[in-house]
């Protein structure tokens, strides 16, 4: 497992890589990627059962994730590439004709560690869930992550899932919301009234844990304390709160920056705000 | 002429458990779900016999197709039933996304289908769900036309890897064809040959093409009556080879024009046979409540409709 230093590096690097990504493609979604880029990286470098080398889509002996949120896929590209899923290289064909990074997760272009394609939203928890029968079908004791957005719950589905996965006991299923309080439209509360998510949650009877998203220790110990919900029945609810563009002062905490690429000038203010790491650019 | 014998009328439905069942006990990875609806969709037998295999979704449509993925990308092939307008229009996007983008081998058994669901009306009557599911690609889609043969592509749908949209009915109707022929997915059925004119049908329509060729018959007329239970992907050669040997077709389903098995006929045959078609279906309109036998009078769906369309295509040679 990575060390707290390790991980601020990979995700710094990470989101430079988004930057990157986004303002070559000139089009897609920074804003929620970088939100989710410190819970990501330590997911995938500190928390999760993955072995890209023997990774296959049916999930067998290891952990599996689903992007219930596709369209930030930039940040989850990042991380797979990082992590070892396919070459740093590809990272600079995001949303080019042929690539195997989609503007939305893809299972149909060869992109390894993709389990489902997520774009349309609310879908990802149910596909998850399944996944989580699954394995507790085949006996298969890993768990199952999702990430989704605050805004995506406003999608009915989500809360179908919800109820679904803790009448079967889906204790083997974490599922995580960005709760960075942006969506496309606005602030969250404006657009459609996000309420109290974690009253919420409670109320459908999962465990809920809140966490700081850009806080390594915070996000560690909401790790810790998912793992306790294994054999409790009960599934798991990350909430992080979290920025919307965190990393880069013109493009945090506004929605401004969900679907809306850098330009080549903001693209160097940004970097030069992230600052460089040893791990080194695509 | 092939006489074809009903054996005693059973419900397409049925035959979907009883295939489920059949498939169940050959292959552990299969598995139900259902979204409130265990006893229409004929899953009790499968889930007294397999209650960890059962999965039951409760009224959540949208939810049991996700699972229903999720569980197929583990290796399982879960069967998801309910009835066909609330596991086609209702979750369009959902079926597109999560079953036939992410091509997951999910089976979507949808019962009560068409205008013989009857007293129900037209909310729960789709005549749409064919055009729906043929518009995904790669997504098979089957639509047998009696007991035996329901059980036989359910059983067939079990060991195809891929999404099938698999679809029956509610009424009981005649149960004809044989008990234990395999159902081979893509393959036109000829029940009957003839010369001057083929009817295509498939689902419930198939005996009433059977019906309305004895009544042709009886008139000198000599019909060829396919069975195109497998709507998706089409038998192109055999409705080509049938429609080039007759030069003149009717196509009868229990669905709406648009997008149906009709428009499927009509496309192969433009491309490569222009042929005269009279089309036998709902046209362009809703269901309404009313005995089946009632409506498929009433929405022009019966043998005596059947053998006046084949006349009809006849005289346009």
């Amino acid at each position: 497992m990575a060390s707290i230093q390790q991980l601020k590096q990979i995700s710094t690097q990470v989101r430079r890589d988004i930057v990157r990504m986004v303002s070559a493609a000139g089009s897609g979604h920074p804003g929620g990627s970088m939100s989710s880029a410190d819970v990501l990286t330590a997911l995938y470098f500190g928390e999760m059962n993955h072995d890209p080398a023997t990774w296959r889509r049916d999930g067998a002996g290891q952990d599996a994730f689903i992007l219930s949120a596709g369209h930030i896929a930039p940040v989850y590209y990042s991380v797979l590439a990082r992590a070892g899923y396919f070459p740093l290289s590809e990272l600079g064909t995001l949303r080019k004709f042929g690539s195997i990074l989609q503007g939305h997760p893809s299972v149909r272009k060869g992109l390894k560690g993709v389990f489902q394609p997520s774009g349309s939203l609310g879908q990802g928890l149910s596909a998850a869930a399944g996944i989580a029968l699954g394995k507790k079908l085949s006996g298969d004791p890993n768990r199952v992550w999702v990430l989704c957005g605050d805004g995506e719950s406003e999608e009915g589905q989500i809360w179908e899932a919800g109820m679904f996965a803790i009448h079967h006991h889906l204790d083997n299923l974490v599922a995580m919301t960005d709760w960075n309080g942006q969506q496309i439209d606005g602030p969250v509360a404006e657009v459609a009234g996000e309420g109290d998510l974690k009253a919420k949650w409670e109320a459908w009877g999962w465990r809920v844990i809140v966490a700081d998203a850009h806080d390594f220790e915070a996000i560690l110990k909401a790790y810790e304390e998912a793992k306790k919900g294994l054999g409790t029945g009960v599934p798991t609810m990350i909430l992080w709160r979290s920025d919307m563009g965190h990393g880069v002062d013109f493009m945090a905490g506004t929605h401004k920056w969900h679907g809306k690429a850098p330009s080549a000038e903001q693209c160097e203010e940004a970097l030069r705000q992230l600052g460089e790491t040893p791990l080194g650019d695509y | 002429m092939k006489q074809y014998i009903d054996t005693g009328k059973k419900d397409t439905r049925s035959g979907f458990g009883a295939g489920l069942l059949e498939a169940g006990r050959a292959d552990e990875r299969v598995l139900a779900l259902t979204a409130d609806l265990k006893g229409s969709l004929k899953m009790d037998a499968f889930a007294a016999e397999f209650p960890e295999r059962f999965i039951q979704c409760g009224i959540a449509e949208a939810n049991m197709v996700g699972v229903a993925a999720g569980l197929a990308v583990t290796g399982k092939i879960p069967f998801i039933g309910s009835f066909a307008e609330f596991v086609t229009g209702r979750v369009y996007d959902q079926v597109r996304q999560e079953v036939a983008y992410g091509h997951t081998n999910v089976k979507i058994a949808s019962s009560h289908a068409g205008i013989t669901l009857g007293e129900d009306g037209a909310t729960h009557q789709t005549m749409e769900d064919i055009a729906l599911m043929r518009a995904l690609p790669e997504m098979v889609v089957i639509n047998p036309c009696d007991y035996n043969e329901t059980k036989a592509a359910t059983i067939a749908a079990a060991k195809y890897d891929g999404p099938v949209y698999l679809r029956f009915g509610r009424p009981s109707v005649p149960n004809f064809t044989p008990a234990d022929k395999p159902f081979v997915i893509g393959k036109a059925d000829v029940m009957n040959e003839g010369n001057d004119v083929t009817i295509f049908a498939c689902g419930h329509l198939v005996w009433e093409a059977i019906k309305a060729a004895e009544i042709l018959e009886a008139k000198g007329v000599s019909a060829e009556v396919i069975n195109l239970a497998t709507i998706k992907p089409l038998d192109e050669k055999a409705v080509i080879a049938s429609a080039g040997k007759t030069r003149a077709v009717v196509v009868a389903e229990e669905h709406n024009m648009a997008g149906g098995l009709g428009e499927a006929v009509a496309g192969v045959l433009a491309a490569n046979a222009p042929t005269p078609i009279v089309f036998v279906n709902g046209g362009d309109r809703f269901g309404q409540s009313g005995s089946p036998a009632e409506l498929m009078t009433a929405y022009g769906l019966d043998a005596a409709h059947v053998a006046e369309a084949a006349e009809k295509a006849i005289s346009k040679k």
